[in-house]
């Protein structure tokens, strides 16, 4: 603060710090707050509101337990409340994604930074950029139309005699596979940079001792790159896991018949049912499970946030 | 345990670049190899060859006898320290060490024993859980010797692992080197453009200057014989004389320059026709106030002397304005001549040496 006093004046140091502290305090934090406490009231009429109706519960959260259904489970019926079912859905198939992106980025990122010469990275980089200066809309939207049913895919997998009939592409596992490939294609940049720079900070000489010991090629990764990797996998999959948990867009444009996505559950509250106060309670639920979840699995693969910083 | 290293009219280019250009030399087992040259002379490239990191793009690379074309370096019965030692600083001391067994599938109990075996091979001990990080510049240079042995290559490459020590420490660590090759009788392959460490520890030398071998020897016979100017400049240091050739006989001559008539001895290959200057070591110079009729004698000034302990290097010019040096043994009953004085310089016929400039000479030079 003194430092900013020194070098920009009194009247510019004043203006910068508080235009910063009304954009947290204003935009930020205090609708947060106001979401946070509306959550814990109920939904009732306007001429209720201070009435004796009027009090604070946590029944918003109790509402995704309600309206338990039968769900088959490989077999397996189990009574579950069908917004918790989406819920667990929801974080479940956000791991796949992940996973998804992950597996595509690794050697991708490996390449990148350790394969190719320098002096035609930019090109690649670009190559890799240029798709997502498209908004996010139109290019769900394209995926939307290549995997339609009788859309540009299946046409063309149907000339060249691959498939018989048609393929509802967006089907595929439990009805989410248009999802997965929606949400990995959004967010696969935020895995590819954390794991580029991680591997670009490795020593090349290491990789190479390594397989002047005697290693093969994925004893290197698994006991060298990988390690040194750690919280670039970490973060990118963080990112990853998080944006698509939260994701609205390509689970409303991609789903199919099946699927259904916690974020969509939250919507219809808000917007559907009027009933913010329910919505916000959701809300604030993935919130929480969600930094719980993404805690847990940096505490199981040994990572702290200092790593995630870097 | 050792093997022996063949290199067979090797040649590398990188896209226009030739980096070696057809080297041949055979590497005796249990010898301790030196490739000695400026930066930029190809000797690195050969190690990476001769480790399978990259193929070359001619000849033919040799390891006990077998032709090791297409057989990638965790194949090879090699094990490399790297200029920046590359250990893992993810991993405790001897798992590092012990790297090469792990992904050979030995198990964890025969590991951590190795481990502390050769730890105490290279005097290291107590700092088997220790991180890479925490241990000074001396002991990671252990670590790595310890790491290369521990797979029992027969063949050890060196790429300048002592350059980043100071110069007690290199000192120490050189002669450290020597004594586990010849514990271990591993050949050692090294690489270095210090001549001093060269010199001291290796079996043999070649001199390399860009991606051709200057000469391949003995220390002594590289320092006291080289076989042309671009050896002489770069082991060691040379007064240097331009002028023609004279009365050529059984390897000796008449050589005239601008400042005198000397007897010298012819190197090899040497003809009145060929680029030729006269070398004379510093510390094979002497001063002498009024020389014999007949020997070689240079008049100069004196234009100063600095003292470096055991010896004194004296700097002086001849009349044609040319900078001379000598080394001259500390003797408090004979001091070195005064700065500002006149005297003459002298040197035997058999430590004045006619030698080729190859091109390697002027390219070197121009690097000056």
């Amino acid at each position: 603060m003194g430092e900013l006093l020194r070098r920009y004046g009194t009247g510019l140091t004043t203006l910068a710090v508080s235009l910063t502290a009304f954009w947290l305090l204003a935009l930020v934090i205090l609708p947060y707050i106001g979401l946070f406490e509306q959550s814990f009231r109920p939904y009732i009429p306007v001429a209720d509101l201070g009435g004796p109706k009027d009090f604070y519960s946590i029944n918003n959260y109790l509402a995704v337990i309600n309206n338990p259904a039968d769900i088959n489970l490989a077999g397996l019926v189990v009574r579950i409340p069908i917004h918790l079912w989406v819920f667990f859905i929801t974080i479940f198939y956000s791991c796949v994604v992940t996973l998804f992106s992950l597996m595509i980025c690794y050697p991708l990122a490996y390449y990148l930074s350790k394969v190719i010469s320098p002096r035609s990275l930019p090109s690649y980089l670009l190559l890799l950029v240029i798709p997502m200066w498209v908004s996010e809309l139109l290019r769900s939207f394209s995926w939307f139309i290549l995997l339609a049913y009788k859309g540009p895919l299946s046409l063309i997998l149907m000339d060249l005699g691959i498939i018989s009939s048609p393929i509802h592409w967006t089907w595929g596992l439990g009805g989410y596979s248009g999802i997965i490939i929606g949400l990995a294609y959004s967010y696969i940049l935020f895995m590819l940079f954390p794991l580029f720079n991680a591997m670009s900070s490795l020593d090349t000489n290491q990789i190479e001792a390594s397989e002047d010991l005697g290693a093969k090629w994925w004893q290197t990764h698994w006991r060298v790159i990988v390690p040194h990797s750690k919280p670039g996998i970490a973060s990118g999959c963080v990112t990853v896991f998080m944006l698509s948990v939260g994701s609205i867009l390509v689970p409303t444009l991609l789903a199919s018949p099946a699927s259904r996505w916690f974020t969509e559950i939250i919507q219809q509250w808000m917007f559907e049912g009027q009933d913010w106060n329910t919505g916000a309670a959701y809300a604030f639920l993935l919130l929480v499970v969600c930094t719980i979840f993404v805690t847990l699995m940096m505490r199981l693969f040994k990572v702290g946030l200092a790593d995630i910083a870097k | 345990m050792t093997a022996s290293v063949e290199l067979r009219g090797v040649s590398m280019d990188f896209d226009k670049y030739r980096a070696v250009d057809n080297v041949d030399v055979k590497i005796e087992p249990g010898e301790f190899f030196s490739f000695l040259g400026p930066s930029g002379c190809g000797k690195t490239t050969i190690l990476r060859m001769v480790s399978g990191f990259i193929e070359p793009t001619g000849g033919e690379v040799l390891i006990a006898g077998q032709n090791m074309k297409g057989i990638g370096p965790n194949k090879r019965p090699t094990a490399m320290i790297f200029q920046n030692l590359a250990l893992f600083p993810l991993m405790p001391v001897w798992e590092n060490i012990a790297f090469g067994l792990e992904v050979r599938g030995v198990d964890k109990a025969t590991r951590r024993a190795k481990a502390e075996e050769l730890l105490d091979l290279v005097e290291l001990e107590g700092v088997a859980d220790r991180f890479p990080s925490q241990l000074s510049g001396g002991q990671r240079q252990r670590v790595a010797i310890a790491r290369a042995l521990a797979v029992e290559p027969k063949l050890m490459l060196l790429d300048e692992p002592l350059s980043a020590l100071d110069l007690k420490l290199r000192q120490h660590m050189r002669a450290e080197l020597r004594a586990i090759q010849k514990r271990t009788n591993v050949t050692f392959i090294y690489i270095t453009h210090d001549q001093g460490e060269a010199l001291a520890m290796s079996d043999r030398v070649a001199v390399m200057s860009r991606g051709k071998i200057q000469q391949i020897d003995v220390p002594q016979k590289i320092y006291n014989t080289p076989a042309n100017g671009f050896v002489a400049s770069f082991v060691g240091e040379n007064n240097k004389f331009t002028g023609q050739l004279s009365s050529i006989a059984k390897g000796q001559a008449k050589f005239k320059s601008g400042v005198g008539e000397f007897a010298v001895t012819l190197g090899e290959g040497v003809t009145k026709e060929s680029k030729f200057r006269l070398y004379v070591r510093p510390e094979h110079v002497h001063f002498v106030d009024k020389p014999k009729a007949g020997t070689n004698a240079v008049p100069v000034t004196i234009e100063d002397v600095s003292f470096e302990g055991n010896f004194a290097t004296v700097h002086a010019r001849d009349k044609m304005g040319h900078k001379l040096s000598a080394e001259v043994r500390n003797d408090p009953t004979h001091p070195p001549p005064q700065p500002g004085s006149s005297t003459n310089i002298t040197f035997e016929q058999s430590k004045a040496l006619v030698l080729l400039d190859s091109e390697a000479v002027a390219y070197a030079e121009k690097e000056e």
